[in-house]
């Protein structure tokens, strides 16, 4: 700070002879601003999460060999002194068979991750050669009116962030058309408000797991005889049926406040009613909607894993699932990766929300 | 007939034990192109006289009569300028005037009325931000928007709620000379409800005082005799301004020291004094 002072005060000088240097001085005040905004917005967040893996690091640390201690403390209990050392030899060569099994450490999900993008490029490259191998016998069964041979086999880590993602569209569409007219027709009308606010109230708290069993005991019934994919069906009305409350309730409210003065202005203009909703009530209430649809989203994603884990339907929370059930040595670290990649996408379709908001309502929101 | 009546009018909000009585015994008429002002203190009632008049309340009893018919609800007849602006913030300078344009003229061509915005936001010196937000605007410029959108409605009669309230001086008395050009043009019937007495002498023909509220009710008129166009700067050395001003804010003087009065009441201080923990 003292630096750059007697910096300026040097430029001073200078500039009194040449007027070329107040360019110089300009430049060099822009910089320093540039330095403390870089400092603020990348070095101080690069350093924390540098500090959040290393806390990460020394915690799977001591967890390792806390459970290696309770291995070789049981083999010793169980087997005799010889057992255990050979444990405590097995552990050191690092093993696959006898590896302690606990929160692995950011450098295996590293390795985890490389193995599923690997993993992902395999079950691509075959996928494209079954593509290849049945493309002129699809031909002929689409000629004969057949449906075409799929490729069946295991999806990649990859294709179930797409099914994932796909399965959350789905449901926050329904929500949208399911939440944003109700939301508005309830706020007009006090009357509909109170009747409907003890099913609001009710229903909004009610686990992501009821509603999917809910959703399961219809949609099975009503899924009978037909061979549509019922997983995808039942995990998307759930993950809609879940999230659309923050849009209701946002929009229910945004409607019912409009400003007082916005009425007046409709009243005095007498704007028809439609008019006055279209013209006046929805836009002074996009905010609001939209508020309500950056929740409902984010909750859709969150309670997205849940649904699938337990309706079975591809996707992160079926991978998660499968991964904790299959208790292979890389396990844990996939599943620590898939929480990553979780927490990331969540993180960009909230931006993504938020842009969109920024680009149709007047009032512009900060970013939280 | 008068052009606009209000007899014996009395508004309460709410009911029962809990009814406050905002306004009572109003009689109002104003003349087909007169410019009346009714002054008042914060808080007196004068926004719910503007409602009542421009049809936004109805009162509870009495009568409010616009050229003889009773007013049911709001009129285009009637272009409101409002205390607040009002202002759409979504909608750009021009579209907000458009939207009121519309609906006046419904049967006109979209490029005649979009003519009509131009001519209008020309009018208060727009032109350049018709394309802003209100938003982008200064205090000013946005209740100059609010004037051309009453004004393009072409209403009949102008009502203004303490148009000029939120402004800064300077502001105030070039949107008062502009509002008077604009009213001299087609000496539309003017109500101008305002806090500001040298306002009202400035601009009105006839000058009521609103008497505070609860039961807020007009007290007596003062006529101002001064020819128009008036000077603001020539206004301070006439004798008949000085002498209406002075009867004014001495009328409104006595009925802020009558409040007074009548609020003044002896408090019994309980017996305290301080008392040692330590000893």
């Amino acid at each position: 700070m003292k630096q750059s002072i007697v910096l300026t005060k040097v430029n001073d000088l200078v500039g009194s002879f040449s007027s070329g240097s107040v360019a110089g001085k300009v430049k060099l005040g822009s910089f320093k601003f540039d330095v403390k905004s870089i400092f603020r917005k990348f070095v101080i967040p690069l350093l924390s999460i540098l500090l959040f893996i290393g806390l990460w690091q020394l915690g799977s640390k001591a967890l390792f060999n806390m459970e290696a201690d309770y291995k070789i403390e049981k083999a010793l209990a169980d087997q005799g002194a010889e057992a255990a050392e050979a444990m405590k030899a097995c552990i050191a060569s690092g093993d696959i068979s006898c590896q302690p099994n606990t929160l692995p450490s950011p450098s295996q999900v590293w390795q985890s991750l490389q193995t599923l993008i690997a993993d992902h490029k395999v079950i691509s490259a075959d996928k494209d050669a079954f593509a290849e191998k049945t493309a002129a016998l699809n031909a002929k069964r689409e000629a004969e009116g057949k449906a075409p041979i799929t490729y069946t086999g295991r999806p990649s880590f990859v294709d179930q962030i797409f099914t994932s993602l796909k399965t959350v569209f789905a449901g926050f569409l329904l929500a949208l058309i399911i939440a944003v007219p109700i939301g508005i027709i309830i706020g007009l009308s006090p009357v509909l408000r109170s009747s409907f606010n003890w099913l609001i109230q009710i229903f909004k708290p009610v686990s992501p797991v009821v509603w999917l069993l809910l959703v399961f005991m219809i949609v099975k019934t009503m899924t009978k005889d037909s061979n549509s994919d019922s997983a995808f069906i039942i995990s998307f009305i759930s993950v809609g049926l879940c999230a659309m409350w923050a849009t209701l309730v946002n929009t229910a409210m945004g409607v019912a406040t409009v400003d007082k003065d916005y009425i007046n202005v409709a009243k005095v203009l007498k704007l028809k009613p439609l008019q006055k909703v279209f013209k006046v009530i929805l836009p002074s209430s996009l905010p609001l909607i939209f508020t309500g649809l950056r929740i409902t989203l984010s909750v859709a994603w969150m309670v997205l894993i849940a649904i699938e884990l337990l309706a079975q339907s591809p996707g992160l929370g079926s991978f998660v699932w499968e991964e904790f059930q299959n208790g292979a040595i890389d396990s844990n670290s996939k599943i620590i990766v898939a929480m990553f990649v979780i927490g990331i996408i969540g993180f960009l379709l909230d931006r993504l929300m938020l842009t969109i908001q920024n680009m149709v309502s007047f009032n512009k929101s900060e970013a939280i | 007939m008068a052009y606009l009546e209000l007899n014996n009018v009395y508004k309460t909000y709410g009911q029962g034990s809990s009814a406050t009585e905002v306004l009572s015994d109003i009689n109002l008429s104003i003349e087909e192109g007169e410019f009346v002002a009714i002054v008042g203190f914060t808080g007196s009632g004068k926004t719910t006289l503007v409602n009542l008049i421009n049809g936004l309340l109805q009162p509870t009893s009495g009568e409010v009569l616009f050229k003889g018919e009773p007013v049911k609800g709001t009129s285009h007849d009637r272009g409101v300028i409002f205390q607040n602006y009002s202002l759409l913030p979504w909608l750009t300078v021009g579209q907000n005037v458009y939207m009121a344009v519309k609906e006046a003229f419904p049967k006109e061509k979209k490029s005649e009325l979009m003519k009509r915005v131009k001519e209008f936001v020309g009018m208060v010196s727009l032109s350049p931000a018709i394309n802003k937000r209100p938003k982008e605007l200064s205090g000013g410029m946005r209740q100059r928007v609010a004037v051309a959108r009453a004004l393009a409605m072409n209403p009949e009669m102008i009502i203004m709620d303490e148009p000029l309230g939120a402004l800064d001086a300077l502001t105030r008395g070039n949107l008062q000379d502009e509002i008077l050009n604009i009213w001299s043009k087609d000496k539309r019937t003017a109500l101008l409800i305002t806090n500001d007495v040298d306002e009202g002498i400035y601009m009105a023909d006839r000058i009521i005082p609103l008497r505070p509220g609860p039961r807020a009710t007009l007290g007596p008129e003062f006529k101002i005799d001064i020819d128009r166009p008036r000077d603001k700067t020539e206004l301070n050395d006439n004798v008949n301004y000085k002498k209406t001003r002075n009867a004014i804010i001495e009328y409104l003087m006595d009925i802020g020291n009558e409040r007074k009065a009548e609020v003044q009441t002896q408090y019994e201080l309980p017996e305290i004094s301080p008392k040692s923990f330590v000893a």
